[in-house]
């Protein structure tokens, strides 16, 4: 018996993968099984090569390994493609007759997939008997897979899941009779992590939860899950979900419906957000409240539409012409998600500033079980808002000691509000004073910047002062996890959020270490040089991944090995 | 009210016999009669000469990027379809630099009244040539004068379903005041066109220019003929002023559920509970 197991189900686009990728992880959760599943699939709707890959384990697990214990091929590119991923020991599946193999190599294993589909109902019930077997083959028992499938097509009627799940028995009752099960049953114990997420759906429930109520933005992948999400709950929770006619148009939105009074926002990866970049800045000078979601992709311009990259870090740090305070949230897991959603729209409104929250692909879209001990978390925050009574000389844009000025509201204050991307003085009109100038650099900038500075969400510190200690944003928190509970003498630190910096903690837990490395998806080290830059601390060097693919716990591990 | 209660303290920027003091005289009336008191209103603009307008009147305003003012203010009134809308912008901001933006809100058709100053050139930037500048006119940038097409923005909202179309005069007040009222009353989208002589730098399209061209659509016309807006809308020596369109149809409000929601700006975030969302994903 194994204390973990990696499943891929491959195939090509069209063919269910996704759909029997999330099979796999209901099973696995259900039958109490922790699990981390990634998806890496290719800009097309239909051919090329899909797989989805679940770790499945006794113990939470944070990140995905790079080979996989059983493979189930779908169709014969897939054996050619993933061949290479099979772990030592591993089984590859696939349906020899059908994808006219005639010579089975070392752990390939006869499946005939398609006739088990043909006698459940027909051939796209392929997936569900994938299913089945490794519901044999890892589970030992079928409930799991039953309940998945269920579940599964639930919304598609009784007829395709109950077509579904004689499919699935049909797999599960020819492993169980003629395979060979090795040692692929995986242990399992009940556990309080029930709820199934990936990164990008956890933001948007952080994001409903936090009161957004007008979300605007334009299809682009990766980001389009969180559009989707919201729109999925927008009826139930008052939501309207705007499709604007490009990202300019949908930042725009945003900020208008901000500064209407309403909690709004955007999303969208990195070529959208370059469009956006002029509104980022308007939001700034106007102090209008605004949220967006970067989830990123490899660039530049249209690079890997459904890949995986931390490149915009800096991007998301200088974004808009001009200098202004913002805050960059960097969420490692589907729960900082969540939290980071909620944190960026009360960061937004009390300190009247962009709020940036940097996911990335890998993270929007692996899923893993997780537990949520706080369903509310911080309560809304609105900031100061000028109140129906207020006299109506009150002063949108007064000085003050923190930078941050009463907030009108259009109809709903009793002083008037106006907003002006030129630059303006108390009163919001136009004026071209350069000493009105320099107050309002002072009041946008270094006044709000001291604030958000003194809250910035503290970084996650194991191991502080280790002989080596790895540096990481967003998605790297769970293989920096993994990998330093492997390797003795290793500890990280994790940054939910990029800025302000938090200089001070970083030092804190670099004191004493013995190198210090970054991990990053990206070619040119930003974090290390971030860093450097406001702490003066300098990296030894940065473990880089930028070929579209996420850090795998066995390559940091094999990373920090070589190092040594 | 009077249209004095709209007066703004902010001095003025235009140039003395701008043809956006006739818009502003127009508003100013055409507010008064409406009757709602200035928190109750929202201004929204872009960049150019027109987007200063809302500086000039008393009232909530968001004076917003170029070519922006449309999404900012059609997710202003979504936030809050309690205010009344009401975007001043130009032909460089509109139909320029926020082309995309003009065709798109349109197709949206959120309840707001969008005038358009139509200098047919670019004030702020000193004479260039604008979407509507008339070919053959020889600006700086184009010496040799300008070659392209002008852009016909009232064919083009006919064509795209405008429900609200329809062309003032800044020497026509009265007139454009009662449009502004019209446009306003309309739910949806409605568009205003006005001609608006820039005295500084339009040194074709003046007021002695319009005034031998411009006529006002008798009662005779059918506004809810498309056809016959599309042939008033088409002319191009001499110059309709007046509703060429009006046709009432569901608007954004209705078609969203926005109307069937209390104002998205009046939610109660203390108490979202995201405990039912959450269990579908157990």
């Amino acid at each position: 018996m194994k204390d973990e197991i990696s499943v891929r189900i491959t195939g090509e686009a069209g063919q269910g993968v996704i759909s029997a990728g999330m099979m796999l992880c209901r099973m696995y959760k259900e039958s109490g099984r922790h699990v981390f599943a990634i998806q890496d699939y290719m800009s097309r709707i239909r051919g090329g090569n899909n797989f989805f890959q679940v770790r499945a384990a006794g113990r939470p697990v944070a990140a995905p390994r790079r080979q996989a214990d059983i493979i189930v091929a779908l169709d014969k590119e897939a054996v050619e493609a993933n061949r290479g991923a099979l772990a030592p020991g591993g089984i590859l599946l696939l349906d020899a007759g059908k994808f006219g193999i005639t010579q089975l190599e070392a752990g390939w294993v006869h499946v005939p997939l398609y006739a088990l589909a043909q006698e459940a109902g027909g051939e796209l019930y392929a997936n569900s008997v994938a299913l089945g077997l490794l519901a044999a083959l890892t589970c030992g028992a079928f409930e799991g897979a039953a309940k998945a499938a269920a579940r599964e097509f639930a919304a598609k009627g009784a007829d395709a899941a109950a077509k579904n799940e004689v499919a699935a028995r049909k797999g599960y009752d020819y492993a169980a009779g003629k395979i060979k099960r090795g040692d692929f049953l995986l242990p399992s114990a009940p556990h309080e992590r029930p709820y199934l997420l990936a990164g990008n759906e956890a933001l948007a429930l952080g994001v409903i939860s936090a009161g957004c109520k007008f979300y605007s933005a334009y299809p682009m992948s990766p980001s389009t899950g969180v559009m989707n999400t919201v729109a999925d709950y927008a009826a139930k929770y008052g939501i309207i979900v705007e499709q604007a006619e490009d990202e300019i148009a949908a930042v725009n939105m945003a900020v208008g419906a901000a500064f209407a009074g309403a909690r709004a926002m955007t999303g969208t990866s990195g070529g959208g957000f370059a469009l956006m970049c002029e509104g980022l800045s308007l939001a700034a000078i106007t102090e209008t409240p605004l949220v967006i979601a970067i989830v990123m992709r490899p660039g530049p311009a249209t690079g890997f539409p459904t890949r995986t990259a931390q490149e915009d870090l800096e991007f998301a740090l200088h974004a808009g012409h001009g200098e202004f305070a913002r805050a960059v949230y960097t969420p490692g897991s589907p729960e900082e998600c969540f939290l980071a959603a909620k944190r960026a729209f009360n960061t937004a409104e009390r300190f009247q500033v962009p709020a940036l929250i940097l996911s990335d692909q890998y993270l929007a879209e692996s899923f893993t079980n997780v537990a949520f001990p706080d369903t509310t978390g911080e309560p809304p925050d609105r900031g100061r808002i000028i109140s129906s009574e207020a006299a109506p000389e009150t002063r949108r844009y007064e000085y003050s000691d923190d930078g941050v000025s009463p907030r009108a509201i259009p109809g709903r204050s009793g002083a008037l509000a106006v907003a002006d991307s030129d630059e303006h003085g108390p009163e919001g009109h136009i004026t071209e004073l350069a000493e009105v100038r320099i107050k309002m650099t002072e009041k946008r900038l270094r006044l709000k910047l001291a604030g958000l500075a003194r809250e910035t969400l503290p970084p996650t510190v194991v191991n502080p002062g280790a002989k080596t200690m790895l540096c990481g944003f967003g998605s790297t928190l769970g293989v920096m996890r993994e990998a330093c509970a492997a390797a003795a003498g290793t500890g990280f630190i994790h940054y939910p959020q990029v800025w302000p910096f938090p200089a001070d903690a970083t030092l804190a837990a670099l004191k004493g270490a013995g190198r210090v490395l970054t991990v990053e998806n990206n070619a040119t080290g930003q974090l290390a040089r971030l860093i450097r830059r406001e702490t003066g601390a300098q990296a030894a060097g940065s473990i880089l991944k930028y070929d579209g693919r996420p850090f795998t716990a066995d390559e940091l591990s094999a990373a920090l090995e070589g190092g040594k | 009210m009077e249209p004095k209660d709209f007066n703004s303290s902010d001095p003025v920027a235009w140039c003395p016999g701008c043809g956006n003091f006739g818009i502003q005289s127009a508003l100013k009336t055409a507010l008064a009669r409406l009757g709602k008191p200035p928190r109750e209103l929202l201004l929204v603009s872009g960049i150019g000469q027109a987007a200063k307008m809302p500086h000039y009147i008393k009232a909530n305003f968001f004076n917003g990027l170029h070519g922006r003012a449309l999404p900012a203010a059609a997710a202003a009134k979504i936030a809050n379809r309690e205010l009344t809308v009401i975007v001043t912008t130009g032909d460089g901001d509109c139909y320029g630099e926020g082309g995309n933006h003009f065709l798109h809100n349109i197709r949206r058709n959120v309840d707001m009244t969008v005038i358009v100053h139509d200098n047919q050139v670019y004030g702020l930037t000193k004479g260039q040539a604008s979407p509507t500048t008339e070919r053959g006119i020889k600006t700086k940038i184009q010496p040799g004068g300008v070659i392209l097409a002008p852009f016909p923005p009232l064919e083009t909202a006919l064509a795209l379903g405008c429900g609200f179309v329809a062309r003032g005069y800044a020497a026509e007040r009265e007139h454009l005041a009662e449009l502004i009222l019209a446009g306003i009353a309309h739910k949806g989208f409605s568009l205003i066109d006005v001609f608006q002589p820039c005295v500084s730098f339009n040194k074709l399209n003046t007021y002695d220019w319009f005034s031998t061209r411009v006529y006002k659509v008798g009662p005779e016309h059918d506004v809810a003929d498309k056809s016959a807006a599309l042939a008033l809308a088409a002319q191009r020596e001499r110059l309709p002023l007046g509703v060429l369109y009006s046709k009432p149809g569901p608007a954004y409000g209705e078609l969203s559920g926005l109307d069937a929601l209390p104002p998205l700006v009046n939610a109660d975030l203390a108490n979202v509970d995201i405990a039912p969302a959450l269990a579908d994903f157990r």
